[in-house]
């Protein structure tokens, strides 16, 4: 058992967030979190993290809580979480991903050096590790954050809206992490805005609207009639959602 | 000369600002810099009720008074956040006016009861007073002094962390709350003993004047730590030796006018950061959007009959670009000199060969970009400076390659 959520219910001034979800992992896969603007969908990543308390309910990682698990988790934050004119090089945020493994007091050295320049590389950025991180555009902002998450070396990877407002370049980026990371046994849940590449992109869809309406393999749940239920009757959206269909047919 | 008195006073407010760069850069950039204003006025009831409660002028006891009525005036802060709906501005202006107003009832109060010689300690409390300072406080602010140095070494990875990415750090199981709090436990422990020398009212800007000052100098967070202590010496050095020999003022007011000459002249003067580079930095980009217009308007004018090349009239020229008559004579001026336009005797100006070459650049170069952003509006956000970037170097290969091949089919490509 990889992730196991038990009827976690998050409440911010007594207003339900998230209602009663269930949602249990049993094997290596990508996921995706799909639905709609305050359906709770970075609340329940930051909800199995620890980030934000719990009205009810109990989470576990392979097994455990997640307090006993730290190290097996890479976090990758919405992008507007940090403050960007910190005064720290693109190098530095990434290093800041072996923190973990250091411990208190020690500093990171050569070999956690080599290592973030590493994935620095992956990702495509090597040439810009000494920037200031306010100076790199949105996407390589993006990217520096998803190197650190690498940097972790984590078995689960948990990303918010990593492909919201990203170029096209980045958002390759992106894909080809996800499939790297998949080949090497890894679990990653991604919050996803863009209905129309789920299919192409996710094994496996969780589909939230405050509760948990419906969680599987993407081939069999996501379907017109979960979307139909998780979007209700916003128009626009169902346009997006057929064409999503419709790109899931295309791709089987 | 400075007699061993003097020495003790310089050596004590040097300390005193060098501590107070280093926690003040931290709390700067946490965004708690308020917070450090309301803890040293949160603090004067406490000086005085430490003063009444021994009946006797005794720094110790009016220092612990001060910090726990400083930390009583923080919590309340916290307090009135988590139990109403107050935002925290509103919150700290409420806890730094009562607490303080009541530290100035209460020290009024003193004043008339007590006998003469407390008079002059307390007032040293409100606007600090630092030739007061004895070689038995030099003790305690050397102390305050090496402790926030130690923490800020030992725990540099640590604070760096939790200051920029809480969420991250405690996700990575760093006890984010606990190192916020010691880090204010160390904003209120310079606080308090900066308190007689700089006083209630001015103490935080020692913890946010050189912070603020040293950011414009750099981008690393070591060298920002590194500037803003030196600040803080030099303000509390500067601003001592100035009180005590030119006027004499009270100390705290003469610090902070120190420290606001560094904090003008870095927002000033500062490479890159300050107000004169950035002012240049625009300056230059305006000059060269315009030139960029300019040489687009002598290609879109030739364009029409290309390869004929003929000659271009000042008033066409006018026409198309942002100039002034007197600016846009100083551009032909200096691109004839450059050997990009040829005057003629009819006053209308001809191209040479490296000048049809530039006009042609800077069009590919515009007319990509505007294509690009036009099939592609959402991606407008994800290129940091579209003026430097050319399209060549910030999209891909294909991408140009399938812009150009647009261009082309329109007849628009140069």
């Amino acid at each position: 058992m990889i992730l196991d959520v038990h009827n976690v219910t998050v409440a911010y001034h007594r207003k339900p967030v998230l209602w009663d979800i269930d949602l249990t992992l049993q094997r290596p896969s990508l996921v995706g979190i799909v639905g709609p603007n305050g359906a709770g969908k970075s609340t329940l990543i930051k909800a199995i993290l620890g980030l934000v308390p719990l009205a009810s309910g109990r989470v576990t990682l392979f097994g455990q809580s997640c307090q006993k698990q730290r190290r097996l988790i890479g976090y990758v934050p919405q992008r507007e979480s940090v403050d960007w004119d910190f005064p720290v090089s693109v190098l530095d945020v990434v290093l800041m991903g072996t923190y973990g493994g250091l411990g208190w007091f020690r500093r990171p050295r050569r070999a956690q050096r080599d290592w973030a320049l590493e994935c620095l590389r992956r990702v495509g950025l090597a040439d810009l590790a000494g920037r200031q991180i306010g100076q790199l555009s949105g996407g390589q902002q993006q990217r520096t954050f998803l190197a650190r998450a690498i940097a972790q070396r984590a078995e689960i990877y948990f990303m918010d809206e990593p492909m919201a407002g990203v170029d096209a370049a980045t958002e390759r980026v992106v894909f080809e992490l996800l499939g790297e990371l998949r080949e090497q046994g890894k679990t990653v849940l991604v919050v996803h805005h863009d209905l129309r590449t789920v299919a192409e992109y996710f094994e496996q869809v969780v589909m939230l609207n405050m509760r948990l309406v419906a969680a599987g393999p993407t081939c069999t749940t996501f379907t017109h009639d979960n979307l139909a239920k998780t979007y209700g009757g916003r128009l626009g959206i169902l346009d997006d959602a057929a064409e999503a269909l419709a790109a899931r047919e295309r791709s089987v | 000369m400075i007699d061993y008195n003097t020495a003790v006073v310089l050596a004590g407010t040097s300390m005193l600002g060098a501590g107070a760069g280093l926690i003040g850069t931290f709390a700067v950039l946490r965004g708690r810099a308020l917070l450090g204003d309301a803890l040293g006025h949160a603090a004067l009831p406490g000086v005085c009720l430490g003063f009444l409660l021994l009946g006797r002028r005794s720094l110790a006891a009016m220092l612990v008074g001060a910090w726990l009525s400083g930390v009583l005036g923080i919590l309340v802060v916290a307090g009135l956040r988590r139990a109403t709906r107050i935002k925290e501005d509103a919150a700290i202006g409420i806890v730094l006016s009562v607490f303080f107003g009541a530290g100035l009832a209460l020290s009024r109060y003193i004043q008339t009861q007590a006998t003469q010689g407390s008079k002059a300690g307390l007032d040293s409390y409100i606007f600090g007073k630092a030739a007061g300072m004895l070689q038995g406080d030099l003790l305690w602010i050397s102390a305050a002094a090496l402790a926030a140095l130690l923490a800020v070494v030992a725990l540099f990875k640590e604070f760096r962390l939790v200051t920029f990415d809480g969420g991250f750090a405690r996700v990575q199981g760093w006890p984010a709350a606990s190192l916020d709090l010691l880090l204010m436990g160390l904003v209120s422990l310079i606080v308090v003993i900066g308190l007689p020398a700089v006083g209630a009212v001015l103490v935080a800007a020692l913890l946010i004047l050189p912070a603020a000052a040293a950011r414009f100098w750099t981008e690393r967070l070591g060298m920002m730590l590194v500037v803003a202590g030196s600040f803080g010496l030099v303000m509390g050095a500067a601003g001592t030796a100035i009180s005590a020999h030119v006027s004499r003022a009270p100390t705290g007011p003469i610090i902070v006018l120190v420290g606001t000459c560094l904090f003008g002249a870095s927002a000033l003067f500062a490479p890159r950061r300050g107000a004169v580079a950035r002012w240049i930095d625009h300056v230059r980009f305006r000059r060269r959007l315009r030139g960029q217009a300019m040489w687009r308007a002598v290609y879109e004018l030739i364009e029409p009959r290309f390869p004929a090349i003929r000659p271009i009239a000042i008033d066409e020229l006018a026409h198309r670009t942002s100039y002034t008559p007197a600016q846009l004579r100083r551009v032909l001026r200096q691109a004839e000199m450059n050997d990009l336009l040829i005057r003629r005797p009819d006053g209308r100006y001809l191209p040479t060969a490296a000048g049809l070459a530039q006009a042609a650049r800077v069009t590919r170069g515009y007319r990509l970009w505007e294509r690009f952003l036009t099939e592609q509006p959402e991606l407008t956000s994800t290129f940091a400076r579209l003026d430097v970037e050319s399209a060549d170097s910030a999209l891909s290969h294909e991408i140009v390659a399938e812009l150009e091949a647009a261009l082309r089919a329109e007849g628009r490509l140069p």
